[in-house]
């Protein structure tokens, strides 16, 4: 019961902690206090901070490394794109017609995830991290191909030809146009859309990490077999988990889309999964409040490296390593956790690790 | 005939392919981690071969020679300072490390060299040979990679065979532990394990940009995802595996490119990786570990 009640607790403070950020920001911004460069980056740090959750549900709560979770985010923003666009007429109410398209996203890329993940899954380790590299770079090269329309007759949809045969009437729009991919979107994200979107995201995830099913999937994280021998689905689990991080990762992807009026299919690449992992890295494998730091932080740095120019990725490349070397090296590890060992007696420590999905 | 020099174009590639795929493949076998920055160091390699030959009027071979040094220095450098901390850590904190160092370098390439692209003259020339009336045409720097692929195969496979350093490279990746006890030096194994990888990665750098003459600092990235995929494909760790993932890779995407389509020939090249690990979950001759409860 104890330990429960730690988690409850530490999920209080991670939406409080967010919602504590949300109304600084507000404040900020009325007072006019945020740079330009940075209020830009206001719905790209909500995006990537629920890439980085979802992410650490795959990577830190299931276990499994994947390279490929920038795929789904495509399918998000490509679908939820497409559907914000051709609802324009039937939905005229921006708010609940984003609403609208994140759903669709977030549903489109979970389909994907699960029809990806039902073969996928079933290896291991290094192999499903190339497997859902590959996945990426498939779902990347298929969009580059990819040519819809929409008429007054419905969607219209062309693979490998080009935007013409395509077969649109009169005042028809052309909406993915191949590798150019979607231009002319209309700005429909705001920072208030990207906090509650965040705070959906936190609502499942931390959920799902603290019921039964969460409860399976860690313990599939932790002794497959051991977990597969008392009667833990494997499949459905890993599954659940999979899927569920994918949906999110489409949601964000139709977040970040709306926030630009062009976007293109290579912008999902192996690049931005990496980024996303990376976040999800550093702010701690399960440890949902660090993947939030670690996003926003490591989004707003280049932009404060600003004035170093052209050093400012190789600094970030530097700063990357050394935070690694720093908090993976065995004699410091070692050092933290003598003393650790030292200062706290044994029981708190247990509890301590149960708060720490929170 | 358009079968044949599909075919060469592919083998071509794929030697390419499976040269940086030894790289991958020999450092996983041996330090058990996917060194990401290894494509980086192919470009390292193409930029030092280029400035050598173009600015400094250097012959090709002492061009090659000088790209390998370098790319050797640079890897037992990344391995010592960047890899090796990192020994007992969790595997993913090496991915993010390895990352780093590629995000590295292709910044630090960008800032040295800038990101235009820069027009890589072939080290041999862009000669053809005519064959059959003209109907069919290889270029001389296809038979060349094909040649040394074969070559590096060959001396590859005595190296880790027959000699000392061999064996204990193959020691090591079984058991480094054992290893240690029977007195070999381990560290080291290591290090010689990533020159090799590295002055690899130079020959490869070399001969892809002879083929393919664009040279950025981003040059390396996507053969170095192809290459990583072509090491899985054939069962990562194993050196033969690398070689046949590599060329059956090549001929894949070149077949692809020719027969299906030019824009989905990644896409076909992937799948093919994905069918080939749903049925042989090790790759083709990766060693299938059994389970022990």
């Amino acid at each position: 019961m104890k330990i429960m009640g730690k988690a409850s607790r530490s999920k209080v403070i991670t939406y409080g902690f967010v919602i504590a950020a949300f109304v600084i920001v507000q404040l900020l911004k009325s007072s006019g206090n945020i740079s330009s460069s940075l209020q830009g980056q206001l719905v790209p740090i909500c995006a990537y901070v629920v890439m980085a959750i979802s992410l650490n549900l795959t990577v830190g709560v299931l276990g499994e490394l994947s390279l490929g979770h920038a795929g789904f985010m495509s399918v998000g923003a490509f679908t939820g794109v497409v559907a914000c666009i051709s609802l324009e007429s039937i939905i005229p109410f921006t708010i609940l017609r984003m609403t609208v398209s994140i759903i669709i996203g977030a549903f489109s890329a979970g389909v994907a995830g699960t029809l990806i993940g039902i073969p996928v899954l079933r290896l291991e380790g290094d192999y499903l991290a190339i497997v859902t590299l590959a996945f990426g770079e498939i779902i990347k090269n298929i969009t580059n191909c990819l040519y819809v329309g929409v008429d007054k007759a419905g969607l219209h949809v062309n693979f490998l030809t080009d935007a013409t045969s395509l077969n649109l009437s009169e005042g028809g729009r052309v909406i993915i146009d191949g590798p150019m991919g979607i231009s002319g979107i209309t700005k429909l994200s705001t920072f208030t859309m990207g906090f509650a979107l965040i705070m959906v995201t936190l609502f499942i995830v931390l959920n799902l990490i603290d019921s039964r099913s969460g409860r399976a999937i860690m313990a599939l994280r932790d002794n497959r077999i051991a977990a597969e021998s008392v009667g833990i689905h494997v499949t459905k689990y890993k599954l659940m988990a999979f899927a569920t991080s994918a949906a999110l990762a489409g949601a964000a992807g139709t977040l970040y889309a709306m926030n630009y009026s062009t976007i293109i299919a290579s912008k999902f690449g192996f690049n931005t999964s990496i980024l996303i992992l990376v976040f999800v890295v550093l702010g701690g494998l399960g440890n949902i409040r660090g993947s939030i730091i670690a996003a926003t932080v490591l989004t707003i740095l280049p932009e404060m490296l600003r004035q170093f120019n052209n050093y400012r990725m190789v600094i970030y490349a530097i700063v990357l390593i050394l935070i690694m070397l720093a908090t993976n090296d065995d004699n410091l590890k070692g050092f933290l956790s003598n003393l650790r060992n030292r200062l706290l007696p044994s029981n708190l420590r247990k509890g301590k690790k149960g708060a720490e999905n929170g | 005939m358009t079968f044949l020099s599909f075919l060469i174009s592919g083998l071509s590639l794929g030697s390419v392919y499976a040269i940086i795929a030894l790289g991958y493949t020999m450092v996983y076998g041996i330090a058990k981690m996917l060194n990401f920055a290894h494509g980086d160091v192919i470009m390292v390699g193409a930029y030092v071969c280029f400035f050598a030959t173009t600015r400094w009027d250097l012959p090709p071979t002492v061009g090659v020679l000088l790209a390998m040094v370098v790319c050797t220095v640079l890897g037992v450098l990344i391995e010592r300072l960047a890899y090796k901390p990192l020994r007992s850590a969790s595997s993913l904190a090496v991915i993010i490390t390895a990352i780093g160092v590629s995000y590295f370098l292709q910044n630090a390439a960008q800032l040295l060299w800038t990101s235009n692209p820069k027009v890589f003259t072939s080290v041999v020339g862009n000669s053809l040979i005519k064959l059959f009336d003209g109907r069919l045409t290889i270029s001389v720097i296809a038979i060349i990679t094909i040649t040394a692929c074969i070559v590096i195969m060959a001396a590859l496979t005595w190296f880790t065979g027959k000699t000392k350093m061999g064996k204990a490279m193959r020691a090591c990746s079984e058991d480094k532990g054992a290893a240690q006890l029977m007195g070999i030096d381990v560290n080291f194994t290591i290090s010689v394990t990533f020159a090799i990888g590295s002055a690899l990665a130079a020959i490869a750098g070399v001969l892809l940009c002879s083929a393919y003459p664009t040279l950025m600092p981003t040059t390396g990235a996507m053969p170095g995802i192809k290459a990583f995929t072509a090491a899985v494909f054939g069962g990562i760790g194993s050196i033969p595996g690398a070689m046949i993932g590599g060329l059956l890779l090549g001929i894949i995407e070149i077949f692809g490119k020719g027969y299906i389509s030019t824009q989905l020939s990644d896409a076909i090249v992937f799948a093919v990786l994905i069918i080939t690990l749903l049925v042989k979950p090790a790759g083709l001759l990766g060693k299938q570990t059994t389970e022990k409860v």
